[in-house]
């Protein structure tokens, strides 16, 4: 497995688009190293003839019938945005 | 009975509704007027609306009276975890992101317990996300231990067991990932369960890590949990993990079950780090079982190790994706001041997550990343087929396997909160049912020297709710660890 280097910390929370301050950025790279080293004992295990398990049961082909039904009205859905204007969100400028 | 009304079993109360001994509203003020006597104390809920659910209360007394009963759970009050959308209230996950969000729509769960008449009763406190195992990440308020308000509840569901344990309402329902029901459930004192994973419709729960989530019910008796797992499990068009199984009567199955079973112990589950009193009163249960003509088998999971470190793989992994949503663009926190649309996404983030979202957000983003994915993601879902299996060859030769719930009971508050690794470890028992969709129930088996609630736990095979609540009713019925009442 890979690390016992520490997390790229600039790098992975601008993946998951999230501003930390320096206090936190210190804090989750020594927290996470820990937990990186507890989870390195998965090496041991031998999984190269192991199918990987996404669902415990998995049911698959799930299909409805493809008819038109009713959505949340409008007002319902912009009830909770921050900031909305003649039924839309409103978001900062995207482009120039 | 000599039980206050808020103290008495939804299926006592149902007897008593049904003879017209007491009415639904004189229960649910009943629960409100313990509720307003003991919150100071145990500070379980986010939101109460008295009224409402007097209103709700009323309804069912008139229903009952033009013969139009809908069954044991009509007039029956129902605390609800704070991370289930009751269309109209608030749903806040015990988070900043969500403070002011309000549902839109009802979850499918929440549906059914309206079709049966259940007073639904506040919102209960919770970690942030249902991430942890304290309620000690909620961003609004600790939620006490009932047996010690210096403890605390357990997590993520500790809203939800405390105020159970508490007599702020009947039942409550919980969600549960890696333990968060079961564990609070142990450590205040009642019953927990998480059903098979698909039993329960998803549908309307907030997502955390969406291949181990399952939603479950808190009582003060396995009759009570049976009769609400009832009512809260089927197929839902709306999820498209819930699976078509038959629903038999689970309360029914507690009432008629009998030894002989055959019940595994898995020697994994007994080793360093539990707890001698714990060890002690679990013992004893198994003791119990063998009395009543059970056979008790030594089996062995041999990946139970790897089960934790497993887990916050998977379930960091997926709940970075999940929680992907909360950009503050459509709802939830939007960040006041950003120079753009993308620092919009780092700044709202940045303020309405908490400390332990945000790590496990960046620990779920680091194992899906690119280069990481196989050595972390894909080989944890490789362990997790191998942790499964375990518990299927065991089920060959066991009808149940039996551990404790929780290494140890309630803890102090604070003392877990700055070693996220030992707080993780909290579920080290609890874990390796949710990787392998089994379903799992922890019932009351004793009490510390210190005077704290000690849980057992029952892991069933696929769908044999019945017979695991079966199991448990029996335990129950020849004790009475499950009447014991916190000293509030």
């Amino acid at each position: 497995m890979a690390s016992t280097h520490p997390i790229d910390i600039d790098y992975v929370a601008n993946l998951a688009r999230i501003a930390l301050t320096p206090g936190e950025k210190e804090r989750f790279s020594r927290q996470l190293g820990d937990v990186l080293a507890y989870i390195e004992q998965l090496n041991e295990v031998d999984v190269s003839s192991v199918e990987p398990t996404a669902h415990a049961f998995p049911v698959v082909n799930v299909w409805r019938e493809d008819e038109p039904r009713p959505g949340l009205p409008l007002e319902k859905v912009l009830a909770n945005a921050p900031a909305s204007r003649e039924q839309m969100f409103v978001v900062p400028k995207v482009v120039e | 009975m000599s039980e206050p009304l808020h103290y008495r079993t939804a299926t006592d109360l149902a007897r008593g509704l049904a003879a017209g001994e007491t009415s639904a509203e004189e229960v649910a003020r009943a629960v409100i007027e313990r509720t307003q006597a003991v919150e100071p104390k145990v500070r379980a809920f986010h939101h109460r609306d008295e009224e409402d659910a007097l209103e709700q209360a009323r309804a069912s007394d008139r229903r009952r009276a033009e013969g139009r009963c809908l069954g044991p759970l009509d007039g029956i009050p129902v605390g609800i975890k704070d991370v289930l959308a009751v269309e109209g209230q608030p749903l806040t996950c015990s988070s900043k992101m969500l403070e002011n969000f309000v549902a839109p729509y009802d979850a499918t769960v929440i549906r059914r317990l309206k079709e049966r008449g259940a007073v639904l009763w506040g919102r209960l406190n919770m970690d942030e996300f249902a991430m942890g195992s304290s309620t000690e990440n909620s961003a609004f308020q600790v939620t006490a231990n009932p047996w010690d308000p210096e403890r605390i509840p357990g997590g993520s569901s500790g809203g939800s067991a405390a105020a159970c344990a508490a007599g702020e309402a009947i039942l409550t329902l919980g969600s549960d990932t890696g333990g968060s029901i079961r564990q609070p459930a142990a450590l205040c004192g009642i019953v927990g369960m998480k059903p098979t994973y698909g039993l329960v419709s998803r549908y309307g729960l907030v997502a955390f890590a969406s291949s181990l989530d399952q939603i479950g019910p808190f009582a003060r008796s396995v009759e009570d949990a049976a009769l609400l797992i009832g009512a809260i499990a089927g197929h839902d068009p709306l999820d498209s993990t819930s699976y078509r199984a038959e629903i038999p009567d689970y309360a029914e199955a507690v009432r008629s079950a009998r030894p002989p079973w055959k019940i595994g112990i898995p020697g994994e589950y007994f080793g360093e780090g539990l707890d001698p009193e714990v060890r002690a009163a679990v013992e004893l249960a198994i003791e119990f079982y063998r009395a009543e003509g059970c056979e008790i088998i030594d089996i062995s999971l041999p990946h139970t190790q790897y089960a934790v470190a497993v887990y916050y793989i998977i379930a960091t992994a997926e709940a970075s994706s999940n929680l992907a949503r909360y950009d503050g663009v459509r709802y939830g926190h939007r960040a006041a001041e950003a120079k753009d649309a993308v620092d919009l996404y780092f700044q709202s983030r940045a303020e309405g997550f908490g400390s332990e979202v945000k790590r496990r957000i960046i620990l779920g983003t680091y194992v899906l990343s690119s280069g990481y994915y196989d050595a972390y993601y894909l080989r944890a879902q490789k362990v997790r087929t191998l942790i499964r299996q375990d518990f299927l060859e065991a089920f060959k030769r066991v009808d149940a396997v039996l551990t404790p719930t929780s290494p140890v009971p309630a803890f102090k508050r604070g003392e877990r909160t700055s070693d996220p690794l030992a707080m993780y470890l909290s579920d080290i028992y609890t874990i390796s049912a949710n990787l392998a969709g089994l379903p799992g129930i922890s019932v009351p088996c004793g009490l510390s020297s210190g005077h704290l609630p000690i849980g057992l736990q029952l892991i069933g095979q696929p769908f044999g709710e019945a017979g695991l609540l079966g199991m448990a009713g029996h335990f129950e019925r020849h004790h009475d660890h499950h009447l014991k009442r916190p000293p509030l």
